[in-house]
Parts: C-alpha cells; structure tokens; sequence
C-alpha cells in the first residue's frame, strides 16, 4: 500500500513554537482514525474486477489502488459500508470486528 | 493641522475605519450600525476609500467573508449590532481561533425577545468567551480613534486577534459632536500594513482549520490565552503611541479618574463613563472623596489594574447595561474576581441600569454614589444587587 504515513511530530516545548492558529504545512498526520469503526468491509479479490467503483465512493479515500489487488487501508476507514453496498460483483462483504 | 468634522458616533468611526484603510469590508446592515456601512459605502463610491466592498446576505457570511479575506492577508473591516452579533457568533470562534486581526464594530443593543432596537451592552457581554479582544469607547471621537487603535493591537504579531470595538447604540450612534480627524500620513505611520504571518502563501502552501485532538487542543486554547493576554501590553502600547502622534490618550486599558484617594469607587463602561464623569466633579465639589473607573477592554480583563486602583477604595459599585439571569451583571462577577484576589477586598456592588435604552441619568449616579457610600459604612448583610429604577415591587414583597 501506497499511503499518508502516519508521523511523529514532537511536542513542541514552547507555545512560540506551535503553529500559529490551526495554519500548518500539510500532510502530517499525527493519528489513525478509525476506533468507531464496528463492521470492517473485506474484498474479496477473486471476486474483484478492480472497476474502482469503490475507490470513487468511499468517502474517506482510504481505498487504495497502488499495488496488484485493491486494498483497504483499515487505519482511516470508519466502516461505513458505502463500498460494500455499492460493489456491483459482491466482492466487498462487511464482518463484524468483534468476530474477526 | 486641525481638522475638525461634526459627526454622529457612527460616522465618527466610518471616518476612522477610512483612515485605517482595511482592504476588505463585508457588512450586512443592522440598527444602530447601519449609518457606519452606509457612509463606508459612500466613501467607496466617492472613490476616497479603495476596498473591495461586500454585500453579503447575512452576518454569518459577513463574518466568513472577513475570515476568508484576513486568510489572504487583507486588512478587514466588519461592523454589526445585537442579533447580527449572535448570528455570526459561531464564526466569531473561527475567526479568533484562526488568529485573523479582524476589526469589527459592534453598536451594542439590546437582544431580543421583548425585541427592542435600544442600547444596552448584553449583546457584547454575552460573547465574553469568543476569544475576541473587547474594547468600549465613551464619544465619538474615542470611536474613530479607537478603530485605528484596533488595527494596531489586532496586527501586533505577539497578538493576532481580532478586535470589536463596541458603542452605545444611540447614545454614541446617533448623536453627533466636533471630532477632530488625525491626518492620513501619521495614520499611516501609526499602522502600516504589513504581511500577516498565517496568511495563504503560493510559496509557502499550508492548511488552515488543522484538526487538534485532545492530545494538542489544550496547547492550542493556552496560545490563544497567552495571545490576548499579551494584547494587554499592546492596548497600552497602541495608546501612548497614539497619544505620542495625535495627541490624545485614554489611558490604555483603563481610566482613573479621581480614584486614588476615593472612598467610593463606580466602575463602568461606555458612553455612561462621561456621565459618570460629571456626577464625580459634582461631588467632589461638594466634598465626597469618590472616584470613577472607566474600563476601556473587558477582554483582556485588567485584573491588576483593577487591584491597584480599586484596592484602597472603601466601596466599589459596578454600573452595567447587563444582566446575566440567574446570577448578577458581567461585569460585576468579572470586577469581583479580581478583587477577591487582594488581601483586603472593598465591598461592592452591582447597580444593573440602562437596559433596552432606559436612560441613566446623572441623579440616577448621583443616587449610585450615595447608595454605595452609604453600603460601604453599612455591617449588615444587605442585598449587593439592584435594579435601577425598577418600576415595580421587587420579586418576593
């Protein structure tokens, strides 16, 4: 996977040093997001055509086409099942994570 | 070198705002403020004010406006009243925040409901919390020269903050006196537009509204304290300064006038501080040692201006267009917390006056100072909290 690394940005010691208001450089990413996420879609890549649909509709980009098969990066997808629902192949199917 | 205008108190501020020549004006027009956007518009007509002038729809978007072009560097203006204040209250956030220099009047009214377009200071008191430094001016003149001062304080790059410059709606809006109006080239000098250090930069691209969880949102609150905190040193800076090159000073974040061998102390705010002003002479002629402070900002607070000046008074009342329901006037509790932090605390006490428009004349003062005077040699445990000429029994009898 091609992905936003998530980074460490050191903890400032001064107040000087932090960014003006909330106007920094972009492409830091402090942290994952992805603790609400209760129901976690998996492609299937038998089933899998690679139309990107799913790539275009999920909401928070984390479908990602860099490598051989689609991939979900887990650490930003909220489980919403958009992808799931819109896959016209089923290759998408949503599990339970406490079952996983 | 004089050049005296005869103007109301929202034409007086136009005519700063014009000299402070902001880049940006974004202004929807409300009562008491619509006389300032409607002059700024004529002078934008008359081709003696460049800016780029938007009618927006809204006060929200008047506010999203002023944050869109202070992100690009502009010089803002904006300017409202009363329910524009609250309607554009959710941006009043992001604009602070964000750290833009906003300058922004705000003619204080009354809020509805009972609807009332009147003057009374519950709009701009109620909006403590927005991260907005508040100032108040007492004429017209200390208007027009407040706004520039603003622009000055609000672009300190120790500040970074926006600015409401509050005034009496009616009471300073409409009614006019001789101001005298500074020359452009020592307005120039006093403010000098300079590039804004979070503006958008091509060169330098940046994101704005970065997310800050709980891991670096409390850093985030403690720079923006520390950035009106500073805005302390930088009112009074911007004061002298401004006294170095116009000639007239008001202080800095306070007034005292006649209160360091008063006994009884009234604080207030606004167009009633001239008031406040006379009844003190009146009295002091006749021999009552008493004293008013006039607070110029109540954010940032001067806390320790407050503690030094009012600290040897036996008594303090706090005159304010303002009640907070449930508990006593603003300003009262913000006066109180200051003082409680000296060894011996003056008593006080709240006078809550002027609401919607009713007038607050100089015997309603006169009979203030007596009130106090009278409490401060008074060992019972009365009620502190009154309200000024209430036309009924109070609650209870």
């Amino acid at each position: 996977m091609d992905r936003p690394k998530v980074g460490i940005y050191d903890q400032p010691k001064n107040i000087r040093e932090y960014p003006l208001g909330p106007s920094f450089k972009s492409g830091h990413l402090v942290d994952v997001s992805s603790g609400m996420r209760s129901f976690r879609p998996i492609i299937d890549a038998e089933k899998c055509v690679k139309c990107m649909r799913c790539f275009l509709v999920c909401p928070d980009g984390t479908i990602d086409k860099s490598g051989e098969i689609l991939e979900i990066d887990y650490d930003f997808c909220k489980g919403c099942g958009i992808c799931a629902k819109e896959c016209k192949f089923n290759a998408i199917t949503m599990h339970k994570e406490g079952d996983i | 070198m004089n050049n005296k205008i005869f103007a109301s108190g929202d034409e007086a501020l136009a005519l700063g705002v014009r000299l402070a020549k902001p880049q940006v004006i974004a202004a929807y027009p409300i009562t008491p403020q619509t006389i300032t956007v409607e002059r700024l518009a004529d002078y934008v007509e008359d081709g003696s004010l460049k800016t780029e002038y938007m009618y927006v729809e809204s006060e929200h978007s008047a506010m999203a406006a002023c944050i869109g072009a202070s992100a690009m560097g502009a010089r803002t203006f904006t300017a409202t009243s009363s329910q524009g204040l609250l309607y554009m209250c959710e941006c009043l956030h992001y604009a602070s925040g964000s750290r833009f220099p906003i300058v922004m009047m705000n003619a204080n009214r009354s809020t509805a409901t009972p609807w009332n377009i009147y003057g009374d200071q519950r709009d701009s008191l109620s909006q403590l919390d927005t991260g907005w430094i508040q100032l108040y001016v007492e004429n017209g003149q200390e208007a027009l020269d407040t706004v520039i001062q603003a622009y000055r304080i609000a672009e300190n790059p120790e500040v970074m903050t926006p600015v409401m410059v509050n005034l009496d709606g009616f009471v300073l809006t409409h009614t006019y006196e001789l101001v005298d109006l500074p020359e452009q080239a020592s307005v120039d000098k006093y403010i000098p537009y300079k590039d804004y250090p979070n503006k958008m930069d091509l060169d330098n691209p940046m994101s704005t509204c970065i997310t800050a969880g709980p891991a670096w949102n409390t850093e985030f609150r403690y720079q923006q304290h520390c950035a009106i905190m500073n805005s302390a040193e930088a009112i009074n800076e911007a004061d002298k300064e401004f006294e170095a090159l116009f000639g007239r000073s008001y202080g800095g974040m306070v007034e005292n006038y006649l209160c360091d061998d008063a006994n009884a102390i009234i604080v207030t705010l606004g167009s009633v501080a001239g008031t406040t002003r006379i009844v003190v002479d009146d009295l002091r002629a006749k021999g009552y040692k008493v004293g008013l402070l006039k607070l110029r900002c109540i954010r940032p607070f001067p806390k320790d201006e407050l503690k030094k000046i009012l600290g040897n008074s036996k008594v303090v009342g706090v005159l304010e267009k303002d009640i907070s329901f449930g508990y006593e006037g603003a300003v009262f509790t913000e006066v109180n917390s200051a003082l409680s932090t000296l060894d011996k605390m003056p008593k006080t006490y709240n006078f809550i006056a002027g609401l919607g428009g009713r007038n607050i004349s100089k015997n309603d003062i006169k009979e203030a100072f007596e009130k106090i005077i009278a409490y401060g040699n008074n060992n019972e445990n009365a009620s502190n909290l009154e309200f000024v000429k209430l036309g009924c029994e109070e609650y209870g009898n």
